[in-house]
């Protein structure tokens, strides 16, 4: 676990980089986060996150799939959006927990 | 009477109806088990049948051996669960009337989910290795097999048994070494994770496996579509890969069944309390094995780790007390490595597969995460625990909740 500091905000962080505690995300954290990464985040994007922390929230198990029935995006766009690992990158910069579907 | 419906008499539901027969009193209770199918494989045999090593003889027994004495079997297909009121339709229109109920339905595979990959090249070059017919495929085409480029795509996440492909591919390592044309074939490990496994202690040393055995992984790979006459998979980040012959792990979904009653998630697995194993939906149903969504491996070994947990809190239900058996998500998974060796791996919900000795602290026999002969002799011997006690209920040495002793923190 480490504590890192985004938009002037410190953050609880897993070993993998995922929140530890969602309730620390603000938009600005997530643009921020993004922008180390390269990223910068569209209004799209944001629709992203936001679907992600709404499903998470309600305890559903994610996964690339489920976003890509979300109507938001499909499966293609959302590799666009976050390339090389989507639901690995928008989940960080959702600030929700590494999805467990993988088991 | 009270009515007690299982739902599938795969392991999980097999397992069921031999527990609950011998607890429940046969004046006050009728349990019921239904199925479509009359005969009952031994799914982990399958990876063996492409290599030769069993035959499809060896890993199939009629389900009427398995079901005790006083249970009443129908061998139909399910139509769909009405919770609401407590009653399942079957085909043809009979109904089942419940007072509790198991949903042991499973997951299949669905081929027909990604774009091309029941094209025409479907069991002449693409093969799955996880139906009696795919498996029997793959042994007829691997006999004539002189070299070219083999890969084994994973499909989707969750899958049922997560280590079979990585033991596909050491067997088939071993297999083309034997034939002596090891140096022909290329094998390449393609998966939508970020390395050979998903838990990181277990990734790098099966990673580390994969590597020495010349097997080159190709991870973060989602695939989209094969291209049938490129000969190709494509992934949705447009990476393409080559292939002669494809093995494949097709998408997994819980029954259609399910689904038609509302009752899945978008893969169609049923959400369910991953501690009490209960239906999310309704207090009266309880999921086991494959069927349900709870985070932890798909794998007969699951199913009969959480078996325990439901029948106590099925009996807790029954009786109005709470359900304080909490099931912690073990699983217990033998790989065969090729080369008469094998390695072991013991995990819940929390604890990710760790080094050590299994079953007993500092003894074993078993190695956790250890290549050794012993543990392939545990996998050749479990066939014979699985058809003769597993199934039946009948008590192993092996606790519910795993355990830390004899493991390893690194």
């Amino acid at each position: 676990m480490s504590e890192k500091t985004f938009a002037g905000k410190i953050v609880n962080l897993s070993d993998e980089g995922y929140f530890e505690d969602s309730s620390q995300w603000s938009r600005e954290i997530a643009a921020e986060m993004a922008k180390e990464d390269g990223l910068e985040l569209t209004e799209k994007h944001f629709e992203v996150l936001e679907y992600l922390r709404k499903e998470a929230a309600t305890g559903a198990a994610l996964s690339i799939r489920k976003v890509g029935k979300s109507g938001i995006v499909d499966i293609k766009g959302l590799y666009v959006l976050f390339p090389g690992g989507p639901l690995k990158f928008s989940s960080k910069y959702a600030g929700i927990a590494k999805p467990s579907s993988c088991v | 009477m009270k009515k007690l419906l299982i739902l599938g008499a795969g392991t999980a539901g097999t397992m069921m109806a031999n527990k609950l027969h011998k607890v429940f009193d046969k004046e006050e209770w009728q349990i019921t088990i239904v199925d479509q199918y009359k005969t009952h494989y031994y799914q982990p045999g399958f990876l063996f049948i492409p290599f030769n090593i069993y035959n499809k003889q060896d890993v199939i027994k009629p389900k009427s051996n398995f079901f005790p004495p006083g249970v009443k079997v129908i061998y139909s297909v399910i139509d769909k669960i009405v919770g609401e009121e407590n009653k399942v339709l079957l085909e043809g229109g009979q109904v089942l009337q419940y007072d509790y109920m198991i949903i042991a339905t499973g997951t299949e595979t669905r081929p027909d989910e990604t774009p091309g990959l029941k094209g025409k090249l479907w069991y002449k070059e693409i093969f799955d290795f996880y139906t009696i017919e795919g498996a029997c495929a793959l042994q007829r085409y691997f006999k004539n097999f002189t070299g070219g480029k083999l890969v084994m795509v994973i499909s989707e996440i969750p899958y049922k048994c997560p280590v079979a492909p990585i033991e596909f591919v050491c067997l088939a390592e071993a297999y083309f070494t034997k034939k002596g044309i090891r140096d022909k074939v290329d094998i390449t490990y393609v998966t939508p994770m970020s390395g050979a496994f998903t838990k990181p202690v277990a990734s790098k040393m099966l990673g580390d496996l994969l590597e020495e055995k010349n097997i080159h992984v190709e991870s973060d790979f989602y695939m989209e579509r094969v291209d049938n006459d490129k000969k190709t998979i494509v992934a949705y980040d447009e990476r393409e890969i080559e292939f002669d012959v494809l093995t494949v792990v097709p998408v997994n979904m819980g029954s259609e069944m399910i689904e038609r009653s509302g009752l899945g998630d978008d893969l169609n697995f049923i959400p369910t309390d991953k501690h009490t194993l209960q239906s999310d939906k309704f207090k009266n149903v309880f999921v086991l094995g494959d069927a349900s969504n709870i985070p932890t491996s798909k794998a007969g070994s699951v199913a009969h780790f959480a078996a325990e947990i439901l029948m106590d809190n099925l009996m807790s239900a029954i009786e109005a007390r709470p359900l304080l058996a909490k099931f912690d998500g073990h699983a217990n998974c033998y790989i065969e490595t090729g080369y008469g060796k094998g390695a072991l791996i013991d995990f819940n919900y929390d604890t990710e597969p760790l080094p050590g000795t299994f079953p007993l602290p500092g003894i074993g026999p078993f190695g956790l995460l250890k290549n050794t002969k012993i543990n392939h002799y545990g996998k050749v011997m479990f066939r014979w625990i699985y058809w003769h006690i597993l199934l039946k209920g009948k008590e192993m040495p092996i606790e519910a909740d795993m355990t830390m002793a004899g493991k390893k923190r690194i």
